[in-house]
């Protein structure tokens, strides 16, 4: 294992039922890169996302084999306590979730639950700044976060996010139900919390994995094996200089 | 070439308006039959009660003289019935529909009660009433009392409340569920924070029109042994009481005329509570969807 790798899977399959969503991929994140992860949809990249914050638990017919490492620890160990990971490493989801409650208590759910004893309102300040929020809503924190556009309200779920200072964001499509000007402000903003965080897309974008992302990697189904790892490395190589013609076929657009 | 023949089509066509226009008529008169049987109760019971109801009749105690009979007692025996039922099976429903939706899953244990709470909701009331009189009179020693009776109403609206809970609680959407569990919030967390929160107008609405069913209930109030003839106002949950419904019931028994509108007067006044929660039930829940 490299120094700075944060996620590993090795050997990870996925089953729901008897149905398997993702096959043996081996894959590794590293600590404060982008790692996008691409390919056609129905081939498993937002189930191997969900692996990393055992999100997949709410589902009951899913299990897996092979191992999810964090920080080197199994992440699927019968000791550890899924809502501990789930506090180390946050997720964005493909519609923003705010809940129907104000801009400031959305923030301030995740550390309230947690049990934060400090300033709270220092924090949703922070929080809601470095989602690039702040300016937008400082004058109604009381307002029902419903009010907000989509943009804004994916901005907060970031915010609300980032207020439980996890290690890592898994960003499960974040901008797919934003348009493009929202779309940009989200993009721009995972490049400045890259410096402090590692983050992991999932996107059905290519332009925008081959824009903001470091690693890329992509999935594809075959004939009786769905979510197989076709490639996975730098982004500039994957989109530039592909080594599988699978790879080349997919971002050239000639299918998916 | 058109498959059927002009002239045909034309003579069909005349048919299937008339047929559609029949069809029409059918409905207008049986929606006309339904509130039109509801407005000749209303005149009846009004034209017949109306001068009876005043305060007078309110704050007086029943009496063998029909001038001077009032419903005092029924009326705030009815009005504790309903607050008990509704408090009992409110935290009771409340906690069954969240087992069902949020912790039981699709285990077996789950799916029997689910169709048993169904059923349930279909059982005769006067089924609770012989359990409430085993149960609470008897058993539990409560005697005839407003505490057996507001729980067995409780048990009686109990289904109801159940199931529009569980509708209210599938209503929130599991992208909430995801959010809260995204963010370390455990299970019980997100019920709590989340889930109830955004449930809880559909749950209220249910509460409140299952109570005005509670309200009109008399079989299982006779059954577990309501006085007829109360003149004291109840002094605790272990009184004896009487009801609304069964004051009604007593006084359409008597021969004289004077009870016969006492009971129309009395008719009024339950209408009116009923329709007063009912209108309730309705305002709570825009208000409250305004502001979530």
């Amino acid at each position: 294992m490299q120094a700075d790798t944060i996620l590993q899977t090795k050997n990870l399959s996925v089953y729901y039922g008897t149905n398997r969503v993702v096959t043996e991929v081996t894959l590794d994140v590293l600590r404060n890169r982008i790692t996008a992860i691409i390919g056609p949809s129905g081939t498993g990249k937002s189930t191997l996302l969900r692996c990393f914050n055992r999100m997949n638990d709410l589902i009951p017919t899913f299990h897996l084999s092979g191992e999810v490492l964090f920080e080197g620890r199994d992440l699927y160990a019968p000791h550890v306590d899924p809502t501990e990971i789930r506090y180390q490493i946050g997720m964005v989801f493909q519609r923003p979730n705010p809940f129907p409650k104000s801009i400031f208590d959305n923030v301030a759910f995740g550390p309230r639950i947690n049990g934060y004893n400090g300033n709270l309102a220092d924090l949703v300040e922070k929080s809601l700044q470095r989602a690039a929020l702040w300016d937008e809503v400082k004058d109604r924190l009381k307002g029902s976060a419903l009010a907000l556009s989509g943009g804004q309200q994916q901005r907060l779920c970031i915010a609300r996010t980032l207020a439980i200072e996890p290690t890592v964001i898994l960003m499960d499509e974040p901008c797919s139900s934003l348009d493009p000007i929202a779309t940009l402000a989200i993009e721009e903003l995972m490049r400045e919390l890259s410096e402090d965080y590692s983050i992991v897309i999932v996107t059905h974008n290519m332009q925008q994995a081959a824009r903001v992302s470091n690693y890329t990697a992509f999935l594809m189904a075959e004939a009786d094996r769905v979510g197989v790892l076709v490639e996975f490395g730098e982004s500039r190589q994957i989109f530039t200089n592909p080594q599988d013609e699978r790879t080349e076929a997919y971002i050239t657009g000639r299918f998916g | 070439m058109a498959v059927i023949a002009p002239t045909d089509f034309k003579k069909r066509l005349d048919r299937r308006k008339w047929e559609g226009r029949a069809f029409y008529v059918l409905c207008l008169l049986a929606i006309i039959v339904a509130l039109g049987m509801l407005a000749v109760l209303l005149i009846y019971i009004g034209m017949k009660g109306w001068s009876h109801v005043n305060w007078g009749f309110i704050s007086s105690f029943p009496s063998r003289h029909p001038d001077e009979a009032g419903i005092k007692s029924a009326l705030l025996g009815s009005v504790y019935l309903v607050i008990i039922a509704g408090l009992v099976s409110f935290v009771l429903g409340v906690g069954a529909a969240v087992y069902l939706e949020e912790y039981a899953g699709r285990n077996r244990f789950a799916r029997i009660a689910q169709i048993n709470i169904a059923n349930l909701a279909g059982v005769p009331s006067i089924v609770y009433g012989i359990l409430g009189l085993e149960i609470f009179v008897r058993s539990m020693h409560l005697g005839k009392s407003l505490l057996a009776g507001g729980f067995t109403l409780a048990l009686l609206i109990l289904p109801i409340i159940i199931i529009a809970s569980q509708e209210a609680i599938r209503a929130v959407p599991p992208s909430i569920r995801e959010g809260g569990y995204a963010l370390g919030a455990s299970r019980w967390q997100t019920i709590w924070h989340l889930v109830l929160p955004q449930a809880f107008s559909g749950i209220l609405t249910g509460v409140i029109l299952s109570m005005s069913r509670a309200i009109g209930e008399t079989a299982p109030l006779i059954v577990i042994g309501a006085l007829t003839f109360v003149p004291f106002t109840p002094d605790g949950p272990l009184s004896r009481f009487s009801a609304l419904p069964i004051q009604i019931f007593n006084w359409t028994s008597r021969p004289q005329a004077g009870f016969q509108e006492a009971a129309a007067a009395g008719i009024i006044v339950l209408l009116i509570l009923l329709l007063s929660m009912n209108a309730l039930a309705v305002l709570l829940r825009s208000k409250l969807e305004i502001r979530s």
